[in-house]
């Protein structure tokens, strides 16, 4: 008998090993020889080149009520097998084992290095949670899909198992992750614009380069109650610094942000504040700095009652090339920050 | 409008007695050179260094890039209304060294530009690897203001480029090509226009359409030979990846294919060009105007290219769903900044009739370049330009930088190879 | 919080609730062209918005002209 020329773990849930329903979801992760449920005829795909040497079986709302726990305690076993493969499911649209297999392949992925595998509908809840780290097949909406899913999982486990290239999402057959990754093509950008530009205009089918993205939707925070007694905070991504950038944020692609103190500063001065930001025209902020981080007409405000009290401490970065990833980053610390500090509410300028 | 590019073939640059060519190669008289950049006297002192391609050489902070060319026959002088006379250009002939390009470095202004390897992983990101470059190297005098400092500096490159390219005025060309844009009778082929945005927003971020900065105008016809005969002069200094050198001006990339494709499947009837200026109305008025007048010289489609990248994305938008509710079809040529993992959304703004895009490139990929034997200029700059950050001086002359600081490594205008694919 | 900046779309786009347009890019509650106490002024005034916005209640993304 030739050989196998690769090893696979299948993670599943206490349904789909055989071993109960929702009376055994809370059963936590165990680890058995062989195959299981749909891991049979995964098994058979899989022929005579790979083996499932062992399923990882875990009770759906165990995982779901601790992921963290619960992926660590699937990853312990499953490195005691040293698989080529991990894969999961496939899940099709049910959100708790959708997000177990996730977790699973992601922490297996992460903390052994072993490529993972698992699949689910397109609408599954978990798909958004994990489709950047690991690769996530398209499935039908429920067991009906069964008999495509498998073929689908096994070709892709080969190929991991094979340590085949695995292409572009449209060609490989799994979810895009959504990272955007540079190479060089056979044409120069004119040539594919004026391509794309008469195809636009013929009427005949073209690829966008790049879909628009879609951006997130954040319901607005109620009005504050009564402006007289409000603590306001300033916040700008323009870059406003003490004089030498002492934390050194960068002129574009912003790792960071900083604090300052302004208590007692009645007015942002050119002798003790700057702007470090690179994307726009300095010479009018470094002139006057409050024409960016508005501190004087912020005092003024305060001094005569408009609102109660000017937080004494403002936060900046700066908004040139700063990926949205730091930008939500930074967002959240600052808020947290300001939560924790009682502040009512924000100013945040921008460039 | 007929122009002529009579091409010269640069092979090699070296230092010479006189300022001459001979035999493909540029000898040029340094001393002269440098004597003719500080008669401006804002300027206090000027160097010039020579590299090749292959040459482990790493040129850095560059300002602008700059093809040597000069007039021979034809009105108008390179560079009109800025070094040389206000007349139109485009038409008569024009010798150009090519293969050859003058770059301009010196100290820091504000938040200063990028590099340029001549060899090495980093060289496949830039054009100006594979030219033969003279680097002329300036410094300001004492408390020079930073408007006059970026002007001394502009003028001084282009001066120098028309210096280099006088040296071969009398020399046979090598290529001869033709641009005219020759009626065409096939009422079949799609009448497309090219509606080019120039960057217009404040220092270090200007350009000069014949001398005017475009902060002050409105959008206007513009012939595409005009264009490729130097009418557009840059003045930006921020994200070498993205800012269009004059260079690259002078070798837009667009009109070249277009121009190509001209009478077989393409009818090019016109340039519009536009500016990205500061304010919301600003925005609103110049891609109402620059729509308006793609519709009125009755294009069917129009390709769209920005220069910059965040609130320009806003006008690249505005031009597209504008045009695109005239019923043109659009194409837009922008990179992004996805960020350095590449999950980030690239672009700032977004319209739904943006439906066909070319991307370019993601700006924020981080590349690890091995030092370079010879430094032209100042290594030091690499952490504060736009790309690079804290650390990105490796040991022993190393750069860890985003491709954002390598010049011209996401040009909009489509001039390079490299895209960004969805994973 | 309300976000104070001149390029209206894209803060629309990013997903602002509380839009207050400014003036300029390089100089958002500023006017260099100004004399200084009508610059001040007009930041004032702008700032003065910014503070009323906050006491709004909006279902969706709302920009502060007047």
């Amino acid at each position: 008998m030739a050989e196998k020329k690769y090893r696979v773990v299948h993670y599943l849930n206490q349904f789909y090993a055989g071993i109960g329903g929702e009376d055994k979801a809370n059963m936590p992760p165990l680890i058995k020889e062989g195959v299981a449920g749909p891991g049979i005829p995964l098994q058979q795909a899989l022929g005579e080149e790979g083996e499932i040497v062992a399923t990882v079986i875990c009770g759906d709302s165990y995982f779901a009520e601790n992921i963290e726990t619960a992926a660590e305690k699937v990853v312990e076993p499953v490195s005691s097998y040293k698989p080529d493969v991990f894969v999961a499911g496939p899940a099709f649209n049910a959100g708790r084992y959708g997000v177990a297999c996730g977790a699973s392949c992601s922490a297996v992925s992460k903390k052994l290095g072993i490529p993972a595998v698992t699949a689910m509908y397109k609408e599954n809840p978990a798909l958004d949670l994990y489709r950047k780290e690991i690769y996530i097949i398209p499935t039908a909406d429920s067991v009906r899909g069964m008999k495509e899913a498998i073929p689908d999982m096994a070709g892709f486990i080969r190929k991991l198992g094979l340590g085949q290239e695995i292409g572009l999402p449209q060609e490989a057959g799994y979810f895009p992750h959504g990272i955007r990754v540079n190479q060089f093509v056979e044409r120069t950008g004119a040539e594919r614009a004026v391509a794309m530009l008469l195809s636009k205009l013929k009427g005949e089918p073209f690829q966008t380069e790049y879909p628009m993205p879609t951006f997130e939707r954040i319901p607005p925070s109620p009005a504050i109650g009564d402006l007289r007694s409000s603590t306001i905070a300033m916040v700008t991504s323009g870059g406003i610094v003490p004089l030498g950038n002492p934390d050194r944020i960068e002129a574009a692609s912003a790792s960071k942000f900083a604090e300052y103190n302004i208590a007692g500063v009645d007015d942002l001065t050119s002798d003790a504040y700057q702007t470090c930001h690179g994307g726009y025209d300095p010479v009018y902020a470094n002139d006057d700095p409050d024409r960016v981080l508005p501190l004087d007409a912020m005092r003024a405000l305060e001094k005569d009652g408009t609102f109660g009290k000017l937080y004494d401490l403002y936060y900046v970065t700066v908004g040139n090339a700063t990926s949205i990833a730091n930008s939500q980053k930074f967002g959240k610390e600052i808020a947290e920050k300001l939560k924790a500090a009682r502040v009512d509410a924000v100013i945040l300028t921008s460039t | 409008m007929h122009l002529e590019l009579g091409i010269i073939k640069i092979k090699d640059v070296q230092f010479g007695k006189e300022t001459v060519i001979e035999n493909g190669i540029l000898y040029v008289n340094k001393n002269e050179l440098i004597a003719l950049a500080l008669q401006d006297d804002r300027l206090s002192e000027a160097d010039v260094e020579l590299a090749r391609p292959g040459e482990s050489v790493r040129i850095i902070p560059v300002k602008d890039v700059i093809e040597p060319r000069v007039k021979v026959n034809g009105a108008g002088e390179p560079f009109p209304g800025v070094i040389g006379k206000t007349q139109t250009a485009g038409a008569g002939r024009t010798n150009v060294l090519r293969g050859a390009a003058l770059v301009t470095l010196g100290r820091i202004i504000g938040f200063q530009e990028g590099f340029i390897d001549m060899t090495g992983p980093g060289a496949q990101y830039t054009p100006f690897s594979q030219t033969n470059n003279v680097a002329l190297i300036l410094h300001p005098v004492a408390g020079l203001a930073p408007h006059a400092h970026e002007e001394a500096v502009r003028l001084a490159g282009l001066k120098a480029a028309v210096y280099l390219g006088k040296a071969c005025r009398d020399v046979a060309p090598d290529e001869l090509e033709v641009y005219e844009l020759t009626p065409v009778t096939d009422a079949t082929l799609p009448r497309v226009a090219y509606v080019h945005t120039l960057l217009s927003e404040g220092l270090l971020h200007d350009t000069y359409l014949y001398g005017i900065d475009a902060k002050k105008i409105l959008p206007t016809l513009i012939h595409p030979n005009e264009v490729m005969d130097g009418a557009i002069v840059s003045g930006n200094c921020v994200s070498a990846c993205d800012k269009h050198t004059t260079y690259h001006h002078l070798n837009n990339p667009v009109i070249k294919e277009f121009y190509r494709r001209h009478g077989k499947d393409l009818n090019f009837i016109g340039v519009i060009v536009t500016n990205l200026n500061v304010t919301l109305a600003d925005k609103e008025r110049s891609s109402d105007y620059a729509s308006k007048l793609v519709k009125l010289i009755g294009a069917e489609g129009a390709i769209i290219t920005e220069e910059g990248f965040g609130n320009p994305d806003t006008d690249l938008m505005m031009l597209c769903k504008k045009m695109e509710d005239y019923g043109i079809k659009t194409v837009m040529i922008t990179d992004e900044y996805a960020g350095r993992d590449g999950g980030s959304q690239s672009l700032a703004d977004a319209v739904p009739q943006a439906d066909a895009v070319i991307s370019v490139g993601n700006a924020n990929e981080v590349i690890n370049l091995p030092p370079m034997k010879r430094i032209i200029g100042d290594l030091k700059p690499a952490e504060v330009i736009a790309g690079g950050f804290v650390g990105s001086l490796t040991a022993g002359g190393g750069l860890n930088v985003e491709i954002q600081a390598i010049m011209g490594s996401t040009c909009q205008l489509g001039f390079g190879k490299l895209t960004a694919r969805e994973y | 919080m309300v976000h104070v900046a001149s390029i209206v779309p894209i803060s629309l786009t990013v997903g602002a609730n509380r839009i207050v347009p400014a003036v300029a890019i390089p100089h958002p509650l500023g006017n260099p062209e100004l004399p200084e106490q009508e610059e001040r002024e007009l930041r004032l005034n702008l700032v003065k918005k910014a503070l009323r916005a906050l006491q709004v209640e909006v279902e969706k993304q709302t920009v502060f002209e007047e």
